[in-house]
């Protein structure tokens, strides 16, 4: 308490080099394995100095913080980090603090931790618990210093991910830091990290050679710490003075930066594939259904989009069936989605669809009035304002290659999502007995009829499997864009144009049209801008249909000609 | 589609609208330009048979719509070509009027600025883009009306009917082409305004656009326009070309095999189809006073098509119709009960292609095999 009010009183200028000395020297001690003799009366120790955190303003927080540092206790990184991460709750009835495993809003209540072993003490609803405040200034604080704190932890994940924070914010102090840990650093990922680190304070030596083989190893490192020090080292003072008196080291970095930037640069083509392919996954996702309906019974079903919107409206419904269960809610929303979205189908095919074979221009205007009734079916039941789905936590986050190039977890899935949704649907045609069916009515109705194949029945089946793939890429769609009334008509267009740029009534057209458009995107977007490269997409496939009329893989044979 | 026959009375009439159908269509639209601006400006206000200024901006629009769904029952009754993009030949013209109009506000603009339009000086432009020369004077403007809807229409169509894409295929690629036209009008730096599009229009060859006779002399020029374009479209198809082109619509690789240039006839019927689309967005903007690129959304040239499946295609007239009582019925819903409207629209979509493929018209009239 004494030296927290110390603080408070006197921030004298040389405090925070005091502090950090300290710091460094308790992390010393903290790097050998904790005292276990003294954990029970340390735990309560512990506990106590944690309640302080109740009654404590932001600078005495901050002051806490360094003694529950001090304390070498192998909950400090978990409860800080809880403190940073707005994790650390008060219950108002005893005053007790405890760590909260979630603090996700939708939660009913909050799952309450002891402090000091971390065991599960109680569940409270939010609204009997105060949270403990944090400001800018204290996170910035509680980030640095648990970055330093990590940076001895046994976890060589947690060493990495401290050691890139820290390089963030380089000064005196973290590189001493890092000194240190370079002597007793085994982990190669650690190692590297805190080799950039060592190297960015090396080009500060006053030895000319000592400063080109820092640049030397800093180069091809893709952390934007690094480029921003090389690039300042190249730069202009400003006054025709340069910021790096020794031409040769001025060279080597900038050979140095040009390496890096080729490195980024493959690195961003990589991404912007990477892109390309999720946007293509989701083209496709969104056209097999049309694939079906369109290219296999030729049928123009205007009102595919509605079914995927009914997909989606069905992934909403099913998050607010079971809102405790939200990271297994997609997996059902699947099969319901294709239940809904198939019998609606059915339901179409029967009561409309089923008049007008034969007549694709008349299909095309009545599924475009089926589509307005859905549309404003769902208005009717939903309201017009854009619903919320609930992405589920293990499809956040991201997979990180390097500091250049990661891919996140949603785009990853919707490419594996679409990509077995295209085998199954394959797998369907080719192998199951209805399958044959519907290849054998597509390509000669009345030969199939005469050997006895019921059509109708394919007719009413076929739909309905292709309304029902519609219904699953909905679900799809609503970790992309918003559920609401409009969903279905924005991917109109883009799905008849994979269709018909793949070729009617071929699958694997639909695919490699969808996963070629979608890169297509991607790639003209940093030349021309989003709209314009989608516009300049259009226009190539305007032209394209023109060249070859039935699309890149067409049809060859009788069936061709029926369409 | 009645047969097109003289008969002794009216025989110093053009033989292509010397029929019955179209000498009472001609004759309604002529009553209705003539009895709409003196009801308006002639009946004094207390009198019942007075007719408002909504209502005659509203029939105004009416009569634009029918002129667009003319231009495609002509392309879609008669040569088989389901055009699902005419609105964007109709935007093009509106446009292309729009440009005009926006040249006339000159300096009474928001920013005052003498030559650049408002949204220019918003976006701190500071010369006029080439393509903006010339639209303020009249005729040359009324040149692009025609020209632009015309020369796109003409690219698209040697492309495309070149190629022999056809049915669904065009369908969708007119669709798409309407797409991207409002994807790209929506972008600011087109130079057509982004967003917002052009509003706030001040006066027409000097005629104030506010006022009731302006209103009314727009709205007969509409009529005029379109009994103008009803008799040349009936001309066409009373020539042997427009027997060409219902041979086309019925059985078009039987008329290509019989040695006619069937891309040829297509193309110019598709370019003439375009520029009377052209012609209605130009009436259509002065007399709603805005155009934005909302007007190329692929839902409008669908529900173009339909208000002449509702009318009837294949009969000129009867497209004429439909768009009036669609849009009617459209006018009366989003008034009275606006949830129910797309009920509507989608169960008269269904319930046309279901039960009247030929529309209202063949109620009346049977006619032979449709296409």
């Amino acid at each position: 308490m004494l030296r927290a009010e110390l603080r408070v009183g006197a921030p004298a200028p040389g405090g925070r080099w005091t502090l950090g000395l300290s710091l460094a020297w308790c992390l010393l001690l903290l790097t050998g394995p904790a005292p276990a003799a003294a954990a029970d009366t340390g735990d309560d120790a512990f506990r106590a100095l944690v309640a302080e955190f109740a009654d404590a303003n932001f600078r005495e927080k901050e002051a806490l913080a360094e003694r529950l540092l001090a304390t070498g206790h192998p909950r400090v990184r978990d409860v800080l980090t809880a403190l940073l991460e707005d994790r650390l709750f008060e219950r108002e009835r005893d005053r007790r603090i405890f760590v909260v495993e979630s603090n996700d809003e939708r939660l009913t209540a909050f799952r309450l931790l002891d402090p000091a072993s971390l065991d599960l003490v109680d569940a409270v609803a939010p609204d009997l618990l105060r949270r403990i405040i944090t400001n800018n200034r204290l996170r910035r604080f509680l980030r640095g210093t648990i970055a330093r704190f990590s940076l001895s932890s046994a976890d060589a994940g947690v060493r990495l991910e401290a050691a890139r924070e820290l390089l963030r914010g380089l000064d005196d102090e973290t590189i001493e830091l890092f000194r240190r840990r370079a002597a007793v650093e085994t982990d190669p990922d650690v190692s590297y990290e805190i080799e950039t680190a060592l190297s960015i304070a090396a080009l500060e030596d006053g030895d000319p050679h000592v400063r080109i083989e820092a640049v030397e190893r800093l180069s091809g490192r893709l952390n934007p710490v690094v480029h921003n020090r090389l690039t300042a080292l190249v730069a202009d003072t400003g006054n025709g003075g340069r910021v790096e008196p020794d031409a040769d080291v001025r060279a080597a970095a900038a050979d140095a930066l040009w390496q890096i930037d080729s490195m980024r640069n493959v690195y961003s083509v990589l991404e912007t594939v990477a892109f390309g392919l999720s946007l293509g996954s989701v083209l496709v996702l969104v056209a097999i259904g049309l694939a079906i309906t369109f290219g296999v019974m030729g049928v123009i079903n205007m009102a595919h989009g509605e079914l995927m919107m009914l997909g989606a409206y069905t992934t909403y419904v099913v998050q607010l069936w079971m809102p405790d269960l939200i990271g297994i809610s997609l997996l059902v929303a699947v099969p319901a989605a294709f239940l809904v979205a198939g019998s609606i189908g059915v339901l179409i095919e029967r009561s409309v669809i089923r008049f007008l074979y034969g007549r694709p221009l008349e299909t095309l205007l009545a599924t475009f009035g089926v589509s307005l009734v859905l549309q404003q079916l769902v208005r009717s039941v939903f309201s017009a304002n854009n619903r919320a789905v609930v992405t589920p936590s293990w499809m956040s986050g991201a997979l990180q290659f390097n500091e250049a190039f990661s891919l996140t977890w949603n785009r990853m899935y919707i490419v594996l999502f679409a990509l077995l949704v295209f085998a199954l649907v394959l797998a369907v045609l080719r192998r199951t007995r209805l399958g044959l069916d519907i290849r054998a009515v597509s390509q000669n109705r009345a030969m199939a009829r005469a050997m006895g194949v019921r059509t109708e029945r394919v007719d009413v089946m076929t739909f309905g499997l292709g309304a029902g793939i519609a219904g699953v890429a909905g679900v799809a769609l609503t970790q992309l864009t918003n559920v609401g009334p409009n969903l279905g008509q924005s991917y109109i267009v883009d799905s008849f144009m994979v269709v018909v740029f793949g070729g009617v009534g071929n699958l694997w057209g639909t695919l490699i049209g969808g996963m070629s458009l979608g890169i297509a995107n991607k790639l003209l977007e940093p030349f021309a801008g989003a709209v314009l490269g989608k516009i300049l997409v259009l226009v190539v496939l305007i032209l394209f249909i023109q060249r070859r009329p039935r699309g890149l893989f067409p049809q060859t044979g009788r069936a061709a000609e029926s369409m | 589609m009645t047969s097109v026959r003289m008969t002794g009375a009216i025989g110093y009439l053009p033989a292509a609208i010397a029929d019955r159908a179209s000498l009472a269509f001609l004759a309604v639209l002529a009553a209705v330009a003539l009895a709409a601006p003196i009801l308006n400006l002639a009946v004094p206000e207390s009198s019942p048979l007075h007719l408002s200024s909504y209502a005659v901006g509203l029939i105004g629009k009416y009569l634009c719509y029918a002129l667009l769904a003319l231009a495609v029952d002509f392309i879609w009754g008669y040569c088989g070509i389901l055009s699902l993009g005419h609105a964007a030949f109709f935007a093009l013209g509106g446009y292309a009027m729009g440009m005009y109009l926006m040249r006339q506000i000159g300096a009474r603009g928001v920013y005052g600025h003498p030559i650049l339009p408002d949204f220019m000086v918003f976006l701190n432009w500071t010369d006029l883009p080439w393509f903006w020369y010339g639209f303020d004077r009249f005729w040359f403007a009324m040149g692009m009306v025609a020209l632009a809807p015309g020369a796109l229409a003409f690219a698209f169509g040697w492309l495309a009917f070149r190629s022999r894409v056809t049915g669904v295929y065009l369908s969708i690629m007119t669709q798409a082409l309407t797409y991207a036209l409002m994807l790209a009008f929506f972008r600011n730096d087109m130079g057509f305004g982004g967003n917002n599009g052009f509003t706030d229009f001040k006066d027409l060859l000097g005629f104030d656009l506010q006022s009731d006779a302006t209103r009314s002399a727009l709205l007969a020029a509409t009529a005029v326009a379109l009994g103008a374009s009803y008799w040349l479209c009936r001309t066409v198809l009373a020539s042997r070309a427009g027997r060409v082109l219902r041979a086309i619509r019925d059985a078009e690789s039987r008329t290509r095999f019989l040695g006619y240039r069937v891309d040829a006839f297509k193309l110019w019927v598709f370019v003439l189809s375009a520029v009377l689309a052209g012609v209605a967005g130009a009436l259509y903007v002065p007399q709603v006073g805005i155009i934005n690129p909302s007007e190329f959304e692929p839902i409008n040239s669908i529900e173009v098509v339909i208000w002449v499946a509702v009318g009837g295609r294949g009969t000129l007239w009867g497209a004429v119709a439909g768009a009036v009582l669609v849009n009617y019925a459209k006018t009366w819903f989003t008034g009275a009960l606006p949830d129910l409207w797309l009920y509507a629209l989608g169960a008269l979509f269904v319930g046309v292609t279901l039960f009247l493929p030929r529309g209202l018209a063949g109620i009346r009239f049977p006619v032979r095999r449709g296409a």
